[in-house]
């Protein structure tokens, strides 16, 4: 098994193993780590499959970087809405509470 | 002159972000809407340029591929960000009036609009894959900053729903770039495409397509991925919920067209453009009946635009293997739809938003009686409804009337029911609203009447999306200009 | 571009204009509206008598520009357009005075006038479209600015009303829509030819041709509530008097009966439509239509629903009438677009002062009212003798032409049809006449009002009085120019001799 293979099939293990993640835990801070595992799923395959003259290939490892840049800023942006639906409801989950409250009007 | 229009397009949105992060909300407004004005004369400046000398690709900062950043310039894209430019305006404009600037948090608006334009920008004119995947990131987190700006509970529950789809829906997009890069080394979607020209299609690059297109239309939320859409839409303030529906999912959509026109005939397949036709009717059909059931003025609004993207799927089986005629005119219309309803949703949301502020309440039922105080936003609510229904002589029918012609002319008469039936099915919503209107209440004796400056916005547009119908031939001349190859890669 | 490109333009926009302005004038702006309403129809009047002459003379009054990549938009004043504009810009006219009188303090008195003008404005588009995108586009502007008419008195009752109004002719429209779409697709944009445009079509097209036509003819008999299609016409009568009157007369059923002599004339072309077997069958369709509306309305008690059936039995006569292969009973036909027009609403004018006046609204109630009311009831008189066919009034001209056409295009059974639909017509009009004039009052009319000297306001009593003289004298005078019966003679010779 050639090493770019490798690197692709761990890469898409991750992201099949965050995609479950994402979908099936129900606590939003795991929803966000599962995200955060499907990103390094990502990034792996985008470092490891594409080979230049028989090495590494410098163009995704520039991208990558791009990559985490954003991947951290969507973090963030989850982490901050998260700890304030928290405080505002209570809740660390998104299942629809009981009695159905009419929405901010406007 | 060039560099400057670029400049101006992608880098002053970011400086008025960020100078507009450090001010209140009243001096954002300022600031914002100084910015509105240099906005649109820089597209309109890049609209002229592309409309006398035709399209042309651009290595931004003088670097080229695969480290610069490319931009394509062609028709399509200055329409887009010419549209954006009208849209956005009118969406800053309304908002500076309609939100209350007493709410500290509210001054975060300006920043996140702000880099939603620049986002928006920066996807009409991306030439490769993975500018695109940063600039829909960067839409993405704008628009649910956007939509947390509500503040309650909701809103809340709401964003934090619409930012795990979009991250998904992102991901999936990667992937498949990363995926693309691995097999053909480029980037480009011109060299990619140029690649694909050369070579017969290596196997396993349909895998590629389809994780893009699956996260791009987990983006647009197209049927049945689109439960995250009417929450998020449907409790975001107006302004904010017409910058969603108008410009925000067509973006994702926008790239997804690319691609597939791109790489969609040597890639793709008929069971594919065909299943994403078929979910495109689901998403018409499912839609406009959830409208019509929604009790909220908002959500019907909201399942409307779930229901109009529907139509925007059609794209796929309406361009893959038939002739270049019909190729064509299934391209148009769904240009032109993507215009019309942009233009006219977002007419729809700021006037729903008009309608709530006048007569207090979210509810479909409070409307009653409120015809006889002859709401000018119920009139433009009513106008922008008529290129909903995509009746005559707006710009949905226009779009309607090419889709037809390109589904009879490739004999794929099925969608035919399906743009009809959507027709009608519209009509049923956007009537029932009417209908509350007209409905005689003698305990309505009281209307507010929202500032002139909120109401004529709205008119504006609606009036913009029926003169596209009367236009439709000269806006499709300008998409359809010649494109210089000389800088392609 | 010159005048003549823009008259029909000129003649289109004077009630858009009238009825945007309108919407922006203050409700209590009473004199100001109607001044703003009656300027407009007059203005309108005379661009379309001008028009008139100069179609006459055969002077090309038109404007086109591409609308959608392949389609163009393309207004066009032929002979048979200016028939119907004529007659929707003298009713427009009448019909104004009439609804300022009827709508007298009433509420949403702007919203109502502005409809009002945006519905003639549709209907102008429709008699001046020159292709069949063009009519398509008002088709569907006249089922929108009805909508908020029929719906008025926003009771459950109007607004079920609508909702079925808008069942059937949404509906309708994207039937229509879509076979103007496919005949698109088959033969590319037609302009409005006399003569139409399949004389020598290929005759492997003949199939979709047919379907074409039958999905064409579905579409519009909706409004033209060619049966079994009719069913939202008797319900929409919950209406104000006017708009009833204008919907019957000029705006919503004649759109449909006028797009469908559009088909077969200017698109199909009457000979084509002939060889293709296409007329026949739609000729027992009207004929069955004719009786059966009849029928229907024998057994009505409300007045109002009464005339809707009868509507829905005379229209048909227009569609008959351009079924009988031939140019006398084309003219019959054609000439009963105007003569319906008129009868039609002189009898809901005089309904609506019936209503208005005494409270009155069903048939039982209206005994004795001729001697409270006599100009009405003369008026009403007039109009139940033209729909019936007695000589010489309107009604008369038509059926007598009709029948001449008849004879002369060996369709001998139309004669049989004719007699029985007027035989029908007598059955349910004379027994109101003979409630109006010969019966003594019941005692207290329903909800009776005064208005000084007059039996009802001035505004309400001339229009009905004034259309009645119209019925006798386009009866009496229809061999001079420029009467009815000519122009349609005109028309047909132009049609059959292209």
């Amino acid at each position: 098994m050639s090493a770019p293979l490798l690197y692709s099939l761990a890469g898409a293990v991750l992201f099949g193993a965050g995609l479950f993640g994402l979908l099936r835990l129900s606590h939003l801070l795991r929803k966000l780590l599962a995200f955060n595992i499907m990103g390094s799923g990502v990034f792996l395959v985008m470092v490891g499959l594409p080979q230049h003259q028989g090495g590494p290939d410098p163009v995704p490892q520039a991208l990558v970087l791009t990559g985490i840049v954003v991947a951290i800023a969507a973090t963030a942006l989850a982490v901050v809405l998260i700890r304030r639906y928290y405080h505002l409801s209570g809740m660390t989950t998104l299942d629809e509470v009981p009695d159905h409250r009419e929405g901010d009007q406007g | 002159m060039t560099l400057w229009l670029m400049a101006g397009l992608l880098f002053t949105p970011l400086a008025w972000a960020v100078l507009t992060l450090l001010t209140d909300f009243r001096w954002g407004r300022l600031v914002t809407w100084a910015g509105i004005l240099v906005q649109i004369l820089v597209s309109l400046g890049l609209w002229l340029t592309v409309a006398e000398g035709g399209g042309f690709y651009y290595g931004l900062g003088g670097w080229d591929a695969p480290l610069g950043i490319e931009l394509r310039v062609d028709g399509l894209a200055v329409t887009f960000v010419l549209l954006t430019a009208v849209v956005a305006s009118a969406c800053g404009w309304h908002a500076g009036v309609y939100i209350d600037p007493e709410k500290p948090w509210h001054r975060y608006f300006w920043p996140l609009f702000w880099f939603l334009w620049a986002g928006l920008n920066a996807v009409w004119l991306g030439g490769d894959l993975f500018n695109l995947y940063v600039g829909l990131e960067l839409i993405s987190l704008s628009a649910v900053g956007l939509v947390a700006l509500g503040g309650k509970a909701g809103a809340l529950r709401a964003s934090i729903r619409y930012l795990l789809a979009a991250l998904l829906g992102s991901l999936a997009y990667l992937l498949g770039v990363a995926l693309i890069y691995g097999q053909f080394g480029t980037l480009s979607i011109a060299g990619v495409s140029f690649w694909l020209a050369e070579h017969p299609t290596p196997t396993g690059s349909g895998l590629a397509l389809a994780l893009m297109v699956a996260g791009l239309a987990l983006k647009t939320a197209l049927f049945p991925l689109h439960q995250w859409l009417p929450p998020a839409h449907g409790i975001a303030k107006s302004p904010v919920s017409a910058l969603l529906s108008a410009l925000v999912v067509k973006a994702s959509f926008y790239v997804a067209a690319r691609l597939w026109l791109e790489f969609g005939e040597s890639i793709g397949n008929l069971a594919v453009a065909q299943l994403l036709g078929l979910l495109g009717s689901g998403a018409v059909v499912w839609g406009s009946w959830l409208a019509c059931r929604q009790q909220q003025l908002k959500q019907v609004v909201a399942y409307s635009s779930v229901a109009q993207i529907g139509y925007l799927f059609l794209l796929f089986p309406l361009t893959f293997s038939v002739s270049e005629a019909v190729s064509l005119q299934a391209q148009q219309g769904i240009t032109l739809q993507v215009i019309s309803h942009a233009l006219a949703k977002a007419a729809m949301f700021l006037a729903a938003g008009n309608l709530i502020l006048s007569v207090g309440s979210n509810r479909v039922d409070a409307l009653a009686g409120v015809s006889r105080f002859l709401p000018f936003s119920l009139f433009s609510f009513s106008l922008a409804g008529v290129s909903l229904m995509s009746l005559p002589p707006t710009g949905g029918f226009a779009a309607k009337w090419l889709l037809l012609q390109a589904s009879l002319g490739s004999g794929q008469w099925w969608w035919v029911g399906v743009l009809l039936a959507g027709g009608l099915l519209s009509a049923t919503y956007v009537f029932r609203i009417f209908r509350a209107s007209l409905r005689e209440n003698p305990e309505t004796d009281q209307f507010y009447h929202p500032a002139r400056s909120l109401e004529v916005i709205p008119m504006i547009l609606a009036l913009l999306a029926l003169g596209l119908g009367l236009m439709s031939d000269q806006v499709l001349t300008v998409m359809a200009l010649p494109f210089e190859e000389e800088g392609a890669p | 571009m010159t005048l003549t490109a823009w008259m029909p333009v000129f003649a289109l926009m004077t009630s858009f204009i009238a009825s945007l302005v309108i919407f922006v004038l203050p409700e209590k702006g009473y004199r100001l509206r109607t001044a703003v309403n009656l300027g407009a129809a007059l203005m309108k009047l005379v661009l379309v008598i001008v028009m008139v002459w100069g179609v006459f003379r055969g002077v090309d009054y038109g404007v086109r520009f591409t609308m959608v990549p392949g389609v163009e938009f393309v207004l066009k004043a032929d002979a048979l357009a200016m028939m119907f504009a004529g007659l929707s810009a003298v009713l427009w006219l009448l019909t104004t005075i009439y609804a300022v009188g009827y709508l007298e303090d009433s509420p949403n008195r702007s919203r109502f006038f502005g409809f009002f003008s945006l519905c003639v404005a549709s209907t102008t588009g429709i008699a001046l479209a020159g292709n069949l995108f063009t009519f398509f586009l008002f088709y569907e502007m006249l089922t929108l600015s009805t909508y908020p008419l029929v719906v008025h008195r926003g009771t459950e009752k109007a607004l079920r009303a609508g909702r079925t109004y808008l069942i059937y002719t949404l509906t309708g429209g994207a039937v229509l829509l879509l076979s103007i779409a496919w005949l698109h697709g088959v033969a590319g944009d037609l302009l409005f030819r006399e003569g139409g445009h399949f004389i020598d079509a290929d005759p492997a097209i003949h199939t979709s041709l047919i379907i074409i036509f039958i999905l064409l003819v579905a579409g519009l008999g909706v409004k033209a509530a060619v049966f079994p299609l009719h069913g939202w016409l008797p319900q929409a009568m919950v209406a104000p008097a006017p708009v009833s009157a204008l919907l019957h007369a000029v705006a919503v059923v004649k759109a449909g009966a006028f797009g469908i002599v559009r088909v077969v004339y200017n698109v199909y072309g009457i000979t084509p439509s002939s060889t293709l077997g296409l007329l026949q069958p739609l000729a027992w369709l009207a004929a069955f239509t004719m009786i059966y509306g009849s029928v229907r309305a024998l057994a009505q008690v409300d007045l109002k629903r009464l005339l809707a059936f009868s509507t829905v039995s005379q229209v048909s006569y227009i569609i008959l009438g351009i079924c009988l292969f031939g140019p006398v009973g084309a003219a019959g036909g054609l000439v009963h677009l105007l003569h319906q027009g008129i009868m039609k609403i002189t009898l809901f004018f005089c309904a609506g002062n019936y209503a208005e006046t005494l409270g009155i609204h069903r048939i039982d109630e209206m005994d004795g009212a001729g001697r409270r009311m006599p100009g009405t009831s003369l008026a009403f008189t007039i109009g139940a003798f033209g729909m019936i066919g007695a000589p010489p009034l309107a009604g008369f001209i038509t059926k007598w032409t009709m029948g001449t056409g008849a004879l002369a295009a060996n369709m001998d059974w139309v004669i049989a049809v004719l007699v029985l639909s007027s035989l029908l017509n007598a059955a349910y009009f004379l027994p109101i006449l003979h409630r109006l004039w010969f019966r003594e009052a019941q005692g207290e009319w329903p909800n009776e009002r005064h208005w000084g000297r007059l039996e009802t306001s001035a505004w309400l009593f001339w229009p009905p009085l004034f259309t009645a003289v119209v019925t006798v004298l386009v009866g009496v005078l229809a061999s001079l120019p420029f009467s009815p019966l000519s122009w349609a003679e005109l028309i047909v010779l132009r049609e059959y001799s292209p």
